[in-house]
């Protein structure tokens, strides 16, 4: 028999996300982004609270600036509204290194028509890392996910942030610009290998979408790919004129059911929430304290055994034991 | 007096408000006052394709222009002025092929045809989506639409100019005078390029559409520069006309514009100055006969502290009569033929102005670099520039950052008595009226005409003559827009200011650093950064004061969401709700900010909200900011309060406050 859960105000706001209660959530997105150390455990607990507590799809969404990414979500959203989930989305922007301001511009691309209570959006300033996603990515995204039936992260592929959104991501779609000479830099840069389906943006230029979409298809058969058993799919459409929108929407559902019967979906999962950890403890001891976690504290093993507890509580454990290994170096 | 004086511009002044029949009466006033043409304001609504009761237009009927929501609207605006005599330019863009049929069925009404009418519609898309914010349309459908206007003009409406490409806004949103030109120019290349594509359109036709395609500048105080600008302007035309366009006949390769001059320079401070800054710019687009300007608006001395009264509209009047009939100025021949001086800068902006045209060109023409937020991108960094410029007092601006000193003026002693107050009962009467309209129509003949414009913009064939019989079967302009919003979807203009800001933040002043800290240490008292919502409330476009709030902002190490614009007060809700944010900024120009920004407040609280503190920033005269305090608002910015870093500083104080950090 499951115990109740207990009356604290972590676990009554855990509750009201996992309601859907927008309010409830975009307060606990503020109090995981709270850095000040006295307000850590109340953050550590309403993450623990929510861990595990939905399977609804993320989906990450990636491509160089310019090429169609937030035109697509708004298409995504108005198609998802049709069929009645709830949406919530996660725009990541980079912020200046020196300022640490950052403008936030992606919300006013979407529409008005979009904007009813099934959406939520977010905008995230990634602050420390040029490009890449910080640690608070995967957090908010774990929040978002308990209170919707779907989840997006956009990014902006410079290259670096893609390694990073396959780790909190479940299908990773990549949005190519026809005749932009990106693809050939992604291609060198192996960024070709994370993506589960492709969308080949702005249809309308005809003769140019068609050559990317085929470049692209040599490409794959390269191979190098992460998950070798499955083979991604090559979509073209318009995300201005909403043209191949259905098929996408079709394609991550069938990418999720290639996840969830092949295991790959858990392997994924498991694997993604040890990157995260890994990536913490890195950020914050280097490689040098890392080589300090061995047997049973080694991240993928520890993180492995306690599928109950979020990420962030087990980068702090694993921190802490850091800490103590590099106290007993120093004696 | 000189036997040979030249024939003067025409003289307007650009009005409208309340409703049809409060316009018609200013409008023959004016005329009985010696205006010589007629220039149209239209309210938010209307431009933007709303009929006066749509939830959108709540708190804007009537406010920037006159509301015209149908024929017996149109009727009543031009009552006892007979439309085959008078010239008539209409302020109208995304709706001008809508306005432009209830014009001429007006005429029709009045026993007159199309082909006697003379004016402009202003109908030009590009600038909207750059800097004044009503479209509605997507770029193609847009495009589509000025297409067709012109091809029908041509025939129909010969001596109708159907398209105003305009620089003037591009100023006003900080452009350069080689921007001005530059984006002109593109922009009419866009639309003429699009029309040539029309196979009916043969030498002889192109050549004659060339010909009616007019611009609307801007002239801003460095007047001198301001005429070279416009010399320029008509070489480049010219050439693009003989080179791209192989027109010869030179009376077609003439540039035709009008102006208004500047509305961005007019202080809030010492206000009376804007009386002499006025009559200024218009010596640039006059002084110079080769490039003199076809006809000309001056706005009102008293723009920045809320609506001109129709004293202070007979003022700007009388400004252009003095000049034109008082002056000696139309006796001579052109001033500056022979001056190297003039001969020099104008060789200079015309070669910069080339290669930033080449540029756009390059890329796939004006509409590319919309979509692409090249030209925006562009712009936003230039009216950085130029407000950095004024802060550090490197740009002299007279009674506001410099010469301070100031005796009261007697001008402004009547507080709000010394602007327009809109009556506000004119948004109910409208919208009375409007459903009186409804009822008496022939509400079949209606139905049956939007049908026909569905299926012929469906069709894909000219929308002119069908929207001239819905205008006479009675349909609204609601109605009107609906059917293309549904058929062409409505689109959201890329904002240019994330780009902008990465490549302008570099030179800091003190002051910014000073504000910077703060902003570091508030945050980490917070725990998180500071996170600011701006936005713009209700329909009005004019994003340049919101853009410039959101670049200082991120410059001073804010985070923040730029929600941009026509957004209502639940949107602005529910953005600060799912985002977090520590403080909302609202910034209106349009006069609805009693309406809208109250709103907004009552629905923070409704939401549990109400905790976050909203700051306003708009031409708000001073019982309304009164007003708008007492409903909760922390901090009411005008026009004034030039110094941005300062309100950014007074932004983390309000914060910090309220959050006792």
């Amino acid at each position: 028999m499951q115990s109740e859960p207990p009356n604290d105000p972590e676990h009554a706001l855990a509750a009201a996300v996992t309601r859907g209660d927008l309010g409830s959530l975009s307060e606990a997105l503020n109090q995981i982004d709270d850095d000040r150390p006295e307000n850590r455990e109340a953050a550590l607990a309403l993450l623990d609270a929510i861990e595990g507590h939905s399977r609804s799809p993320r989906i990450g969404v990636t491509g160089a600036p310019g090429a169609g990414k937030s035109t697509l979500l708004d298409a995504l959203v108005a198609g998802l509204r049709e069929r009645d989930r709830s949406i919530g989305i996660l725009a990541v922007d980079p912020s200046s290194q020196r300022t640490g301001g950052a403008l936030l511009g992606d919300r006013m691309r979407l529409s008005s028509s979009a904007r009813d209570s099934g959406v939520f959006l977010r905008s995230l300033a990634a602050r420390d890392q040029l490009g890449g996603l910080s640690e608070i990515t995967g957090a908010s995204l774990d929040l978002m996910q308990a209170a919707f039936d779907i989840v997006f992260v956009e990014t902006v592929g410079v290259g670096q942030s893609e390694a990073g959104v396959i780790d909190i991501v479940d299908s990773l779609i990549f949005v190519a610009q026809p005749a932009s000479g990106d693809l050939i830099q992604f291609m060198k840069a192996g960024i070709l290998e994370w993506p589960d389906i492709f969308f080949v943006n702005k249809s309308d230029l005809g003769d140019a979408a068609r050559r990317t979409s085929a470049e692209l298809k040599a490409g794959l058969q390269l191979g190098g790919r992460r998950d070798p058993d499955y083979t991604p799919k090559v979509l073209c459409g318009s995300a201005r004129d909403a043209l191949g929108i259905d098929e996408l929407l079709e394609a991550i559902d069938e990418h999720q059911q290639y996840l969830e019967s092949s295991g790959q979906g858990d392997i994924r999962r498991t694997s993604g929430r040890a990157a995260r950890v890994r990536n913490t403890l890195m950020t914050r001891f280097g490689r040098y304290g890392l080589e300090r976690l061995t047997g049973p504290f080694e991240v993928e093993t520890y993180v492995g055994e306690k599928s109950h507890s979020s990420v962030e509580r087990l980068a702090d454990e694993l921190g802490l034991r850091i800490m103590k290994e590099l106290g007993r170096d120093v004696a | 007096m000189s036997p040979n004086r030249d024939r003067p511009w025409l003289i307007r002044t650009y009005s409208g408000h309340s409703s049809a029949r409060a316009s018609n009466a200013l409008y023959r006033s004016n005329l009985a006052k010696g205006q010589t043409g007629l220039s149209v304001a239209f309210d938010l609504p209307t431009q933007t394709g709303y009929d006066s009761d749509h939830p959108l237009a709540r708190g804007e009927v009537g406010k920037v222009g006159v509301p015209i929501s149908h024929i017996d609207d149109m009727e009543c605006l031009f009552q006892e002025i007979p439309l085959d005599k008078m010239n008539t330019s209409m302020t109208i863009n995304a709706t001008a092929a809508w306005l432009l049929s209830l014009y001429i069925a007006t005429a029709e009404r009045q026993g007159s045809t199309s082909v006697a009418l003379t004016g402009t519609t202003q109908n030009d898309i590009v600038k909207e989506y750059l800097s004044r914010g009503t479209f509605v349309f997507p770029p193609e459908a847009s495009m589509r639409l000025t297409s067709e206007m012109v091809a029908y003009t041509v025939d129909h409406a010969p001596r109708w100019n159907p398209i105003n490409i305009c620089s003037y806004h591009l100023q006003e949103a900080g452009a350069t005078p080689v921007q001005e030109i530059a984006y002109a120019m593109a922009n009419a290349i866009s639309v003429l390029d699009r029309v040539r594509e029309n196979e009916e359109v043969d030498d002889e036709t192109l050549s004659r559409i060339f010909g009616r395609i007019s611009f609307f500048l801007n002239a801003g105080i460095r007047f001198v520069e301001e005429m070279c600008k416009c010399r320029a302007m008509t070489r480049l035309w010219a050439e693009i006309g003989r080179d791209r366009y192989g027109i010869s006949d030179e009376k077609m390769l003439r540039l035709r514009y009008g102006v208004q001059v500047n509305s961005l320079g007019l202080t809030e401070a010492q206000p009376e100055n804007n009386i002499v800054r006025i009559a200024l710019e218009a010596l640039g687009v006059t002084l110079s006969k080769r490039a003199r300007t076809r006809s000309l608006q001056l706005p009102a001395w008293n723009e920045a502290l809320g609506l001109p009264r129709p004293w202070d509209q007979q003022l700007s009047l009388r400004t252009q009569q003095i000049l034109a009939y008082e002056t000696d100025l139309l006796e001579y021949e052109d001033l500056f033929d022979g001056s190297h001086v003039v001969e020099k800068l104008t060789a200079e902006l015309l070669s910069t102005a080339r290669e930033e045209l080449q540029t756009v060109l390059d890329m796939g023409g004006a509409v590319v670099a919309v979509e692409n937020a090249y030209m925006k991108q562009r712009l936003v960094e230039s009216h950085t520039k130029r407000l950095r410029a004024i802060e550090s007092g490197e740009l002299v601006v007279v009674g506001v950052n410099e010469y301070q000193e100031t005796v009261e003026s007697p001008l402004v002693e009547g507080g709000s008595e010394s602007i327009l107050k809109v009556d506000e009962s004119a948004e109910r009467e409208q919208i009375e009226s409007l459903e009186a309209f409804r009822n008496r129509r022939n509400s079949d003949e209606a139905s049956r005409a939007l049908r026909l414009l569905e299926d012929t913009v469906k069709s894909g064939a000219n929308i002119m003559p069908v929207s001239i019989e819905a205008a006479k079967a009675g349909v609204t302009t609601g109605e009107w827009s609906e059917v293309l919003r549904n058929i062409f979807g409505e689109y959201r203009a890329p904002t240019g200011v994330a780009a902008a800001s990465a490549s302008s933040g570099h030179e800091a002043s003190a002051e910014v650093e000073r504000v910077r800290a703060r902003v570091d240490d508030v945050s980490s008292r917070l725990g998180r950064r500071l996170k600011i919502l701006v936005g713009k409330p209700g329909l009005d476009g004019h994003s340049n004061g919101a853009e410039q709030i959101a670049v200082k902002a991120r410059d001073v190490g804010m985070e923040v969401v730029y929600d941009g614009i026509r957004l209502t007060p639940q949107e602005i809700v529910q953005s600060a709700r799912d985002e977090g944010v520590h403080i909302i900024g609202l910034s209106i120009l349009s006069g609805s900010h009693c309406v809208l920004v109250v709103d907004v407040v009552e629905q923070l609280r409704r939401a549990g909200l109400g905790e976050i503190p909203v700051v306003v920033g708009g031409i708000i005269p001073g019982d309304d900011a009164e007003e708008l305090k007492k409903a909760g608002v922390v901090r009411v910015y005008t026009p004034k309060d030039f110094d941005l870093t300062r309100i950014m500083s007074e932004i983390v104080d309000v914060v910090s406050e309220l959050n006792a950090v």
